[in-house]
């Protein structure tokens, strides 16, 4: 019976494919009908994570820091300082935790990849749907954020219209090559280890909570290297306003190559895993 | 079959015959499960050496000296270290408490075994966080290593500062196996991070309470993981009072209450 209607469907030819951009938005229309039941989950942790290291390190530690002399920070408040820090740390949270364990449960847990590989979409579109999801997602707790910087008084200049795009790109920089990689997987210990080896020594020593200058000077050239410091670097000068177009193009150049290099590999790790 | 010694004879020697006692033999399970993967354990311990370098001594660049226990200036560094050695001995305790716990609970279905042996409810009780504490102290004593390393050590008072790492790490897994006995759903774990990554930020690890309006500074005297950090503070530093002692007794307090309660729920979960 199955069979009749497929055949009244496609009499004698193949059915048309939908492009590519039609099949990768169907792949991440899954991720949205599961959001939309399991969105109260990572709320808190989304909204109100970074309001605390804000509270904590901006307005706590600050207050320290403030009265030892604001300096080495360019003589701003070290809230204001800190805070597009945080919106950039946030922001590559984001991009990890929404690429690289979903992506080894889409394999291994709840197999959401596997059942796609049964449908027409093809491994790319599974990936850049997939893809699409966690951009939303970073967009969505990067707006909350900028929405309290706003509120709070910490934005200094009108660049800071640009800071929502740039901590976008900041995660996706950073999710477009993880899922790449954490679909290769077949355990799920070095994602642990990218936790604490990679993202919370990044979030700790990349000029967030405290300026290059206050490193020795042999280890400068690798905090400069990391793609969170120029993130961090990016949003602290939409932020105040000191913005220099050389070095934006820079940071912003160095964040799109590592969204290409993400995006190129994992349309062929994707490939490989999921290819049947 | 038929000679398999019953529950109440079972413990051959004295030592067996302790409440709790045999609780040593699933600690002894723990300890050969996680010898496979000892790396993932251990490697926990690096993350409040980061924090110690990145907030201790980048930031602390930033801030100079501190008012620390007595009111003696003290570098900033000094002043953290403390801190977030009380931190290490509660993370290290509350992740195998809770989420560990949890999915022996209900996944492996640990207990559920456990429980056909001589072993009874209290016993897995008192061996889960007498294995928390284990975890507690893996991270705890390096970082103790570390600042001693680094000059941060500034009295023979921090002999006491292991045991006091340990009572703040017998508070955190009794509590913690207690509420995770309530757990419905992975979900609820949220409400983990949702208590204790205020917990770590505001209870006085990073900073004297005298930053907070007077409101705040009473609530935060409350927090557990604060008395940890002013024991732990004051013995690192040389200025012992004999406040410490009521400081611990509230901790020793909540880890009997945990014991107790995370018991009795385990033998409500499994015992029917």
């Amino acid at each position: 019976m199955a069979a009749t209607s497929v055949r009244v469907a496609a009499p004698g030819a193949r059915p048309k494919l939908p492009g590519p951009l039609e099949l990768s938005i169907r792949a991440f229309r899954c991720w949205l009908v599961m959001y939309r039941r399991t969105w109260r989950a990572s709320i808190w942790s989304s909204i109100l994570g970074p309001l605390f290291y804000l509270g904590a390190m901006g307005y706590g530690l600050g207050s320290l820091v403030d009265k030892h002399g604001t300096a080495s920070l360019g003589g701003v408040p070290y809230v204001v300082f800190v805070a597009p820090a945080v919106l950039a740390a946030h922001s590559m949270n984001s991009g990890l935790s929404n690429a690289m364990f979903p992506v080894f449960g889409g394999i291994h847990w709840n197999k959401i990849y596997i059942a796609a590989r049964a449908t027409m979409l093809r491994p790319v579109d599974i990936y850049r749907g997939h893809l699409l999801f966690a951009t939303m997602r970073i967009a969505m707790n990067a707006a909350c954020f900028v929405v309290f910087l706003g509120a709070f008084g910490l934005i200094k200049s009108w660049w800071g219209v640009f800071l929502l795009p740039a901590s976008v790109l900041l995660g996706v920089a950073f999710a477009a090559p993880i899922a790449a990689w954490a679909v290769t997987l077949r355990t799920q210990t070095p994602m642990n280890y990218v936790i604490r080896f990679g993202s919370l020594p990044l979030m700790l020593f990349s000029g967030t909570f405290f300026p290059l200058s206050q490193l020795p000077a042999w280890i400068r050239p690798l905090a400069y290297a990391t793609p969170l410091w120029h993130g961090v670097a990016l949003c602290r000068a939409l932020c105040l306003g000191n913005v220099t177009l050389g070095a934006a193009a820079i940071h912003v150049g160095y964040l799109v190559a590592l969204t290409a290099v993400g995006l190129w590999a994992g349309s062929r790790t994707y490939y490989r895993r999921l290819y049947v | 079959m038929s000679s398999r010694p019953v529950r109440s004879t079972s413990g051959g020697s004295g030592f067996s015959a302790l409440p709790g006692a045999r609780g040593i033999r699933l600690i002894e399970r723990h300890a050969r499960f996680y010898r496979r993967m000892w790396l993932v354990v251990a490697s926990g311990a690096v993350e409040p050496l980061f924090y110690l370098l990145s907030v201790g001594v980048g930031i602390g660049g930033l801030i100079g000296t501190v008012t620390g226990p007595g009111g003696h200036p003290v570098p900033y560094r000094a002043f953290v270290a403390p801190g977030l050695l009380a931190v290490s001995a509660l993370n290290g305790a509350l992740n195998d408490s809770t989420f560990n716990v949890y999915g022996r609970l209900k996944f492996e279905k640990l207990y559920e075994s456990v429980l056909a042996t001589p072993l009874g409810a209290q016993d897995v009780a008192l061996s889960e966080i007498g294995w928390a504490v284990l975890r507690g102290l893996l991270y705890s004593v390096p970082f103790l290593i570390v600042m001693a390393a680094m000059g941060l050590i500034a009295s023979p008072w921090a002999l006491l500062a292991l045991p006091a790492a340990a009572l703040v790490s017998f508070a955190t897994a009794a509590a913690g196996v207690a509420l995770t006995t309530y757990m419905k759903s992975w979900q609820d774990f949220e409400y983990v991070m949702l208590v204790s990554v205020p917990l770590f930020l505001f209870s006085g690890t990073f900073y004297p309470l005298s930053v907070y309006p007077n409101v705040v500074g009473v609530i935060v005297e409350w927090t557990p993981l604060y008395q940890g950090v002013v024991i732990l503070r004051d013995l690192v530093l040389g200025a012992p009072s004999w406040d410490l002692l009521w400081r611990a007794a509230y901790l020793a307090a909540i880890g009997v209450a945990g014991l107790a309660v995370a018991g009795r729920r385990i033998a409500k979960l499994l015992l029917v």
